[in-house]
């Protein structure tokens, strides 16, 4: 073979699947470097950090949250649309117990969290006990869960005012926000719910083949229903981030699109839409790519109405480098001018 | 057979990463001949027949056509100069009409449009050519595999082949089946056709062949007549030990006096039946007996193990075990109660291709402890090891992922996720299918030295020789009923033939 020999190590490095996402964060790093020299830099005022990594961090959690619900999802072979929807009545039931009466902050975030884990739960029985597609399935929750949310929140914008609350999305705990502190509980919390108990394994298997993992004896409906359960809890998480964030509830925009981001994460991390195989830290690299992409596409001065298409095109290239056969394309081309030019000379 | 060959090659050499797949080799394929490549997995059949029709190139040597070089980088070009292909699996649309597959890609048209009556009315010449009549606006799935490969050997027909390649043709067609592609084989060779076939099965192998080639290692071990080669001879070439073709012969003598029938049953099924699949049912086996299934495709074989196993619900009859009766509604039930079960489809149902020999392996185990009991990684590598040593499975470690490995191999990886799960009966639904010979002996004594230890067997083939050879009493089962049951003296593969074949005779 005549392709030119790399160093052992470094072979092995770009065959490692979080080399891509790794490379293109890096990658988007650089251009807001390039572009503003001061964008690494984090100064510590009045106990909180400060800077730009800081507010992509925080901004990104949420979505990193349900990136992860997302992820095991997927790996399943399944998918979960209705998680933007969920964000909206996990808030709205947040705001409408604290409407009632501003002290009773914990039954705010259990409402909300129960309300999430029930929305999952319903998915988890259409996919995995009626046999609906997972697209269609969670597509009911997903218009009708607009709805629910516009129904407790009445139409309206409820604002919310109670600081505990407002702590979640908001607050600063140990110079970092509150918020990345969450979103890394749970990104922790995931991992060993997947490596320590056999659940990974039972994901996987069923992701790549589920005959297979029945005829092993495994149950794996109860793996699937799980699997959706999980996602509607991180929703719901995400969801009183949002809220509390933003410090009101929206049954209508709260949320709006998030399940587009997040499969968009899961896949930018490396997870194929095909289910089985899975990487959580590529999540976790996928929605930090979509949040930085978002940051610089404003920092840079891109026109608001140009911003959703140039998201695009980063996005496609992103996915183009992250392509083996793509890859090998590139490749072939860039060796076949080299070869056209060094003839010439 | 006229003096040149049709196709030849010369000191065809290729290479993979580590593996030298085809080394040096001269071949030789005359018109109007049914030549057989045999050889183990992995000894190059595979290789020299991509490399024949343009999916590889070959690194060194020659392809010669009609004694002219030539050169195919395409299957496409191999198709043009009249080589056409049949793999194992049928490679047609299921869903397409039987007309639609034999003219896909090549329509006739009229006015731009297609012209289905010519389509129609050509599909049915073609298959008639094979002495063959459908209806060919039925969609394809509507027939059975084996006629669905007629309807490809037909397509292949239609577009003027010279050549036709058929890769383990008969691997998923009962007997019958396997008869009737021999005539229509024997009938393109009187036309002059020259056919290359690879197969698995030594009856089949010397039911049609006219010449034998025979590989091992990416090496061609030899050219033969198939009337000059004896059975044993054969064998011993292709695995390369002088004693294997013994093995074959004396296997039955190797067979231990079946031992007390009258033990209390493991497992004891009564009238179990599923409508429109299986028809009531009775079978019991005990610990430390094989219980041979013998019958064609569809006589209700693998369907009883799936009934047994739980895979498909019984909606009549009982089953017990140990004299309790059980419900046995999900696999897990199953396994819960003792059983394990191999399925027929590998690949489908078997393995979990992407993940390792150790994944796969401890998937059952883990499935029974539940997600909370997670098996510890240094247990986990500590099983894989030890049945990768035990049962001789070949891989560069445990790590390495299940769907590389060669058929045998993973088949014993699935034998060694039931068996960490310490079952009380396992259902072998033909274990040995797509496997060489070599690991064909190696399984049936594994399976054998874990019957004298107390595991009740209950074994499903298709190859009836291999049931009698293995089995202390054979259930006959004919039109998703259980005919017969022979067991000690009774048996031999003549009476368990005739019972099969049952009035059709």
């Amino acid at each position: 073979m005549t392709r030119p020999a790399l160093p052992l190590w470094l072979t092995l490095a770009l065959r490692h699947p979080l080399v891509w996402p790794a490379a293109t964060l890096v990658c988007l790093f650089v251009v807001d470097v390039v572009h503003r020299g001061n964008f690494l830099s984090i100064t510590l005022l009045g106990g909180h950090l400060f800077g730009a990594p800081i507010d992509i961090l925080m901004r990104a959690a949420p979505l990193v949250v349900v990136s992860l619900g997302m992820t095991l999802v997927i790996a399943t072979r399944g998918i979960d649309i209705s998680v933007g929807a969920v964000v909206a009545i996990a808030g709205a039931a947040a705001a409408t117990v604290l409407a009632d009466d501003p002290s009773r902050v914990g039954a705010a975030f259990g409402a909300a969290l129960v309300v999430g884990l029930v929305a999952g739960m319903w998915n988890g029985l259409l996919v995995a006990f009626v046999g609906m597609q997972p697209i269609i399935a969670t597509l009911i929750l997903m218009v009708a869960g607009r709805g629910v949310a516009q129904l407790l929140t009445g139409g309206q914008i409820i604002p919310i005012g109670a600081p505990g609350y407002l702590f979640a999305g908001g607050g600063y705990f140990a110079l970092v926000p509150c918020a990345v502190w969450i979103a890394i509980a749970v990104t922790v919390l995931t991992a060993l719910i997947v490596n320590r108990t056999a659940l990974g394994l039972f994901i996987r298997s069923i992701g790549v083949n589920p005959v297979a993992a029945r005829l092993a004896g495994l149950s794996s409906q109860a793996v699937v229903f799980g699997a959706y359960a999980f996602c509607g809890v991180t929703a719901a998480i995400a969801g009183i981030l949002i809220s509390s964030n933003v410090r009101s509830a929206d049954g209508n925009n709260a949320g709006l699109l998030l399940e587009l981001d997040a499969i968009l994460a899961v896949t930018l991390g490396g997870t194929s839409l095909l289910g089985g195989r899975f990487s959580l830290a590529g999540t976790v690299l996928g929605a930090l790519i979509i949040q930085t992409l978002t940051y610089t596409t404003y920092s840079i001065g891109v026109p608001p109405e140009a911003t959703l298409v140039v998201k695009a095109v980063v996005v496609l290239l992103v996915c183009l480098i992250q392509s083996p056969a793509a890859r090998a394309f590139a490749f072939h081309q860039l060796r076949r001018i080299a070869l056209a030019r060094r003839a010439r000379a | 057979m006229s003096a040149s060959p049709i196709l030849e090659t010369v000191g065809l050499t290729r290479t993979f990463p580590g593996v030298r797949a085809l080394d040096r080799v001269d071949f030789r394929l005359y018109p109007g001949e049914i030549h057989t490549l045999m050889g183990q997995n992995g000894a190059g059949k595979s290789t020299l027949i991509n490399v024949l029709t343009g999916v590889h190139a070959p690194e060194a040597g020659e392809i010669r056509l009609a004694g002219e070089a030539v050169h195919f980088s395409t299957p496409q070009e191999a198709e043009a100069a009249g080589i056409q292909t049949l793999y194992q699996e049928v490679n047609l649309c299921p869903n397409l009409s039987v007309a639609e597959n034999i003219f896909a890609g090549r329509q006739p048209r009229k006015r731009g449009l297609i012209d289905w009556k010519t389509i129609h009315r050509r599909a049915e010449a073609a298959l008639a050519e094979l002495n063959l009549s459908l209806d060919v606006t039925q969609s394809l799935d509507t027939y059975p595999i084996a006629m669905q490969q007629m309807v490809a050997i037909a397509r292949a027909m239609s577009v003027d082949a010279r050549i036709l390649i058929l890769d383990e043709p008969t691997s998923s067609l009962d007997e019958g089946e396997v008869a009737r592609l021999f005539e229509v084989l024997r009938k393109l060779k009187a036309s002059g056709i020259a056919i290359l076939f690879v197969t698995h099965f030594l009856e089949q192998t010397y039911a049609i062949s006219d010449r034998i080639t025979v590989m091992r290692n990416g090496e061609r071990e030899g050219e033969y007549l198939a009337a000059d080669l004896p059975v044993q001879t054969l064998v011993a070439k292709m695995v390369g030990l002088q004693d294997a073709g013994e093995r074959l012969t004396h296997a039955e003598v190797a067979h231990g006096p079946a031992t007390a029938t009258d033990a209390e049953p493991y497992l004891a099924a009564q009238g179990v039946a599923r409508r429109g699949v299986l028809n009531p049912l009775d079978l019991e086996v005990q610990p430390g007996q094989i219980l041979g299934l013998a019958g064609l495709l569809g006589s209700g074989r693998t369907e009883t193990a799936r009934l047994l196993f739980g895979a498909d619900r019984a909606d009549a009859g009982a089953v017990r075990i140990q004299g309790k009766v059980v419900k046995l509604t999900s696999p897990r039930d199953a396994v819960r109660h003792g059983l394990a079960y191999c399925p027929e489809d590998r690949k489908k149902e078997g393995i979990v291709a992407d993940l390792s020999i150790r994944e796969n392996i401890v998937l059952a185990l883990q499935a029974q402890l539940g997600w909370w009991r997670m098996i510890r990684r240094s247990r986990q590598r500590e099983l894989a090891n030890e049945y990768i040593e035990q049962l001789g499975i070949k891989a560069r470690d445990a790590e390495q992922a299940i769907g590389l490995l060669s058929g045998g191999n993973q088949q014993k990886v699935l034998l060694a996720r039931w068996l960490a799960t310490k079952p009380r009966l396992l259902i072998l639904d033909e274990p040995t299918r797509g496997i060489d010979v070599a690991a064909k002996f190696e399984i049936m004594d594994r399976v054998r030295a874990l019957c004298a230890k107390g595991l009740g067997i209950l074994f499903i083939s298709s190859e009836i020789s291999e049931v009698v050879r293995v089995s202390d009493r054979i259930a006959v089962l004919r039109d998703r009923r259980k005919v017969a049951e022979l067991s000690g003296a009774a048996r031999s593969e003549h009476e368990v033939y005739d019972l099969i074949a049952g009035d059709r005779r």
